[in-house]
């Protein structure tokens, strides 16, 4: 029975998208990858300029972003309670007479992410809701403990519950250029999520270069990579809009030749209502609209909903809002 | 649309920028203008409606400028300059800077009103034109500054006449204006009819500023009243617009001594090699052809797609094509906004209509019911035979084309009347930084595309114009020597006295140089040279238009010259020097018996220390690093012109000579001299020096004969890029009119010939050269 509702609670949250099987590692493919920084900050740095959205557009566009989000809660001190508060907020996450006003009744955000050890309490918390629990895995945030007992932490999390899995790739394999063994270790990972969808983290401020962001992307959609992440949220760089811009064009490529749609999350660092509609304007211009729904599109992030419900009282009452009239999660 | 339908369409919506502050402005001027002449605005007379292209509806009447208004304008400059002049580097820089301040606290109203009168996005007006505006203000603030210290050998040129086009109305009226106020020049500037308004807002800020009157002069009008303005008791034309045009600019000025310089047309390449990072190569795109409707003289409008990617490339890019979003300008999420009037639509239009050949492609995209709009076009699959492969569209259209090769693509790049500008996309540092040189362009982007600085001097080669605009390079175009040479007066040649008996009874034939190689001339006609008393000297031929052919073709076929090191053509020049030196008492003598003085020595001796100074300087006449504002290096390399046909002075028959080929051959040019006309024999000889100093054939051709029957067909020769005259003969309207045909740089000093005595290496240096920009932004 609980099984079955897990099951279909992975449907309602993972649309009818076909899952990426992945495909044989292609190093020619992986090796003709070039991501020239420049050029892609400068497309980065413009978009802004390019893409304006206002007014009700823009309280739609945001709440898209609540939808679309992994609320996250990854710290040494969580409690059951703390994790049982987070998931009220997510069930929750704008204050009631508003989304009335907006006529949004019902939203809840996409998702919400822990520990492993808390996804039991997150489970019971969100139980009635079609809101999935992801749990960070492998090892979170380096992904150095013994692989074995990486695999093993994926099929625990899962057999708790938890029917999102964002597993951290090893680095080393990257800097190394050994894109066998990422991709071994990828399908691995993949192999013991099961049902459970997967979503690589690249922790991409470790990865040195853009180029290289690029080739852990393909490999990873090549092992069957559900999503792929940007970050863990606790390297000193997190998601920026051109590690972004670089990972949905891997996204682009992968789909262009293999017809599988992949999923794509940016992590950390993305805190102001402002900046999520830039991204979603990324996303928009760069992968289409289709990839604007959280069973393709998520936000990693902590205090970006505060900042959203502000502007969205101000929205509808035209006056600026205070953090202290929205429920803390 | 409920809040819910737009949560599930995620559709972009409106976002309107407020026209209401900039309709304001014109309302409160009344709208109506007159021009703005002594630091105020006339009252406006008969004129012409100023129209948004994206509505039709008027904005404005302005006043069509009267030649009185022009004369008064110019009149104002005039007696405006020497004290403008006087103020000094320093007192200028602070009126440069109050109009950078101004301009930056106004930037706003600037852009919507830019956007209003011209029809581009708002985005690009606030985010580019504006700020690009006001850096070039800052920036030559500090050449104002510096001036002095920097350039102590540069002058004011005057009054400077200056017209701009409308594809940028404010960023060219800076790039104009900036310049020349900084160096103390005063000017009178002519904007584009469809666009004058911000020149007229700008006008109101150099009153703000407490600019001294009639320092910044503006008259409005269509072309005729550029007319009057180059044709206006003005010391230079500064010109941005059409070829077609610059070259009746070119034409009217034609010896006149108003200084030039002309930004002209283009029919840039946009190169991408199988190694690029394709996606960011057709992000760039955007920048380069869909960047102000593709009205961008140097928009990267010929897309070169290496063989092997081209599928894929065509494809990403149709799908990018598909994402642009058109509309009204003031909308902020616009990528492309109106062409700038019906009449440019038309033209636009009307040229992909004309055109049969490869295939067209425009996303499906609907088009406001009013206003100039045009869609993003693609022509894929042209050959260079095809018009559109050659001709400016200057519109939002993208035409292409593969290549197989990088010799290839540069030979694809190259052939084209134009040299504005390229790019180059390639993640190879060898391949991207073997191909720059390479293109005939002033500009060049590698991994990018319409990047601009005032640090960084823009302008082209060929029939792109002559002259740059900002950095150092820049300018060269508002200054001049402060030395004055002395006023020209022909140099006769003596007569022979009634049966003159050759001086040496054993015949010595001074042939003409061409290809390394002693030449008859064609015509096979002869002229004896006699000295000053009547004594037969010898016998020159006479050079015809044949051998100017001959001449050119063999300087063109010299080019490796043009590729060797510094080092190599400065031991040349020592080793000419040497030679030359070995025969220093008979060339004095020779300098002597034709020219009854006795300065023979001296010219000798002077010649050969150009020789040593050229060697000098043939691997120090160093280019630029500029500091751009972003994460890149703009390369200022020094180019060769290429081949130069100089007409030599006739007073000075060795060093007239000397002075001119030693800098020109040591920077890399090839030479096309006449010699002097009065006094030839002593180039004759001087040959023979070259022949045995290593020179390689072609490099420098010697012709002999008379500077009417050569100007012409020199000075009109396509296969040349620049012409010189110092000739004491009557040529410099010849000269220059001829230069038309193919915008050749011209400089024709015979209004005042220089005193060869002093030693004018740096000019000679600046002339020889063409300052390339090669834009490397980096990164990993």
């Amino acid at each position: 029975m609980e099984s079955q509702t897990m099951e279909h609670r992975a449907t309602e949250a993972h649309g009818d998208e076909p899952r990426n099987p992945g495909m044989p590692l292609d190093l020619d493919w992986v090796a003709a990858v070039q991501a020239n920084t420049s050029a892609i900050e400068r497309r980065c740095g413009t978009l802004p300029g390019r893409r304006s959205v206002k007014k009700d557009n823009q309280a739609a566009w945001l709440l898209k972003a609540i939808t679309c989000m992994d609320l996250t809660t990854l710290s040494g001190d969580d409690t059951e309670p703390r994790v049982r508060r987070l998931c009220a907020k997510a069930r929750q996450p704008v204050r009631p007479e508003m989304l009335k006003a907006l006529g949004m009744e019902g939203i809840t955000t996409g998702a919400v992410c822990v520990y492993h050890d808390m996804i039991p309490a997150a489970v019971e918390a969100l139980k009635g809701t079609n809101i999935p629990v992801a749990a960070v895995s492998t090892g979170f945030p380096a992904g150095l403990s013994p692989f074995h007992l990486r695999v093993a932490e994926i099929e625990e999390s899962v057999r708790a519950g938890a029917t999102e899995i964002d597993i951290v790739i090893s680095r080393r394999h990257v800097l190394s250029g050994n894109w066998q063994a990422l991709y071994d270790e990828m399908r691995a990972f993949r192999q013991a999520c099961g049902e459970a969808h997967v979503k690589a983290i690249l922790a991409t401020g470790e990865l040195g270069s853009l180029r290289n962001v690029a080739r852990a992307s393909l490999v990873c959609m090549m092992a069957g990579a559900d999503f792929i992440k940007t970050s863990t949220g606790k390297e000193s760089v997190n998601a920026t809009l051109p590690v972004s811009l670089v990972m949905i064009r891997a996204i682009r490529d992968y789909y262009e030749r293999t017809g599988f749609r992949v999923g794509y999350k940016p992590a950390g660092g993305i805190s102001k209502a402002k900046d999520s509609l830039v991204y979603l304007a990324l996303i928009k211009e760069e992968l289409g609209d289709r990839w604007l729904q959280p069973d393709l599109f998520r936000f990693g992030a902590s205090s970006l909903l505060g900042d959203i419900e502000r502007q969205l009282e101000h929205h509808i009452t035209g006056a600026y809002s205070a953090g202290h009239r929205h429920a803390m999660g | 649309m409920t809040v819910k339908e737009k949560f599930e369409s995620m559709d972009y919506g409106p976002a309107p920028e407020s026209a209401a502050e900039a309709l304001a402005w014109l309302v409160d001027q009344g709208d109506r203008f007159g021009h703005y002449i002594n630091g105020e605005f006339t009252t406006p007379g008969d004129g012409f409606e100023s129209r948004n292209p994206a509505t039709g509806e008027v904005l404005a009447t302005l006043s069509q400028a009267t030649q009185a208004d022009v004369e008064s304008a110019v009149k104002a400059a005039r007696s405006a300059q020497p004290k403008w002049e006087k103020l000094g580097g320093p007192g200028r820089a602070k009126y440069l800077y109050a109009l950078a301040r101004l301009l930056q606290k106004h930037s706003r109203l600037f852009a919507v009103l830019e956007t209003l009168d011209n029809g581009k996005p708002i985005r690009e007006t606030r985010d580019i034109d504006v700020p690009l505006a006001q850096r070039h203000f800052y920036y030559h603030a500090g050449m104002a500054q510096l001036m002095e210290s920097e350039l102590p050998d540069a002058e004011a040129l005057g009054v400077c006449g200056q017209i701009i086009p409308w594809n940028f109305p404010l960023l060219m009226l800076a790039w104009k204006v900036a310049p020349a106020i900084a160096m103390g020049n005063t000017v009178v500037l002519k904007p584009a009819e469809y666009t004058s308004l911000t020149a007229l807002l700008f006008a109101d800020i150099c009153r703000q500023a407490g600019l001294p009157k009639g320092v910044v002069n503006i008259v409005t009008g269509d072309g005729s009243v550029g007319e009057l303005i180059v044709n206006a008791e003005v010391d230079k034309i500064a010109f941005t617009g059409s070829t077609a045009v610059g070259r009746k600019i070119r034409e009217a000025t034609a010896g006149t001594g108003k200084a030039l310089t002309l930004e002209l047309g283009g029919k840039s390449p946009y190169i991408v090699f199988d190694d690029a990072d394709i996606d960011s190569a057709v992000e760039g795109l955007v920048d380069a052809i869909w960047f102000n409707q593709g009205q961008v003289c140097c928009a990267g409008s010929r897309l070169l797609v290496q063989e092997g990617i081209a599928p894929r490339f065509y494809k990403k890019l149709k799908a990018r094509m598909d994402k642009l979003r058109l509309g009204h300008p003031l909308d902020k999420s616009i990528d492309i906004g109106a062409l700038v009037d019906p009449v440019q639509l038309d033209t636009v239009a009307g040229m992909v209509k004309a055109n049969t050949a490869g295939e067209t492609y425009q996303p499906e995209m609907r088009l406001p019911h009013q206003g100039c709009y045009f869609p993003p076009t693609l022509i894929e699959g042209l050959s260079p035979a095809d018009t559109l492969m050659q001709e400016e569209i200057f519109g939002p259209v993208l035409v292409s084309c593969t290549f197989r090769t990088p010799a290839e693509a540069v030979e694809l790049a190259n052939n084209t009347r134009y040299g504005l500008a390229a790019s180059v996309w390639s993640e190879n540092i060898n391949l991207a930084l073997d191909i720059a040189p390479q293109l005939a362009a002033g500009v060049i982007w590698i991994n990018g595309t319409n990047m601009f600085d005032a640090a960084a001097g823009f302008g082209g080669v060929r029939e792109s114009g002559f002259g740059r605009e900002g950095g150092w390079e820049g300018l060269s175009a508002y200054t001049r020597e402060k030395t004055k040479g002395k006023a020209r007066s022909k140099v006769a040649a003596f007569e022979g006295k009634p049966g003159s008996a050759p001086v040496d009874v054993i015949d010595r034939t001074a042939k003409m140089y061409i290809g390394g190689k002693q030449a008859r001339p064609d015509s096979g006609y002869s002229k004896s040279v006699y000295g000053p008393k009547g004594d037969l000297l010898g016998q020159v031929g006479l050079a015809n238009r044949k051998d100017v052919r001959n001449a050119v073709e063999a300087a063109a076929g010299a080019k490796g010259w043009s590729k060797t090191t510094g080092h190599l053509r400065a031991q040349i020049l020592y080793y000419i020097g040497e030679n030359l030196s070995a025969r220093a008492a008979e060339f004095a003598h020779r300098i002597d018996a034709m020219t009854g003085k006795k300065s023979g020595a001296k010219e000798v001796e002077a010649s050969i220390q150009r020789l040593f100074t050229a060697a000098a300087w043939a691997d120090k006449y160093d280019g630029q690093a500029h500091g751009v504002p972003m994460r890149a290096v703009a390369l200022a390399m020094k180019e060769p012109v290429g081949v130069i046909g100089a007409l030599c002075a006739d007073d000075a028959p060795l060093l007239g000579l000397v002075s001119v080929l030693a800098p020109a051959i040591a920077m890399g040019n090839r030479m096309v001299m006449l010699a002097s006309e009065p006094f030839p024999l002593v180039a004759t000889d001087f040959y023979q020096v070259l022949e045995t100093s290593d020179l390689p054939g072609g490099v420098v051709n010697i012709l002999t004969g008379s500077a009417d029957e050569i100007a012409g067909p020199l000075a009109s020769h396509m296969n040349v890029d620049a012409v010189w005259s110092f000739s004491s003969s009557d040529v410099a309207e010849t000269v220059e009119l001829a230069s038309a045909s193919n915008l050749k740089r011209s400089w024709v000093a015979n209004a005042t010939s220089p005193d060869w005595s002093v030693d004018h290496s740096r000019k000679f240096l600046l002339e020889s050269t063409e300052v390339k920009n090669i834009w490397v932004p980096y990164g990993e």
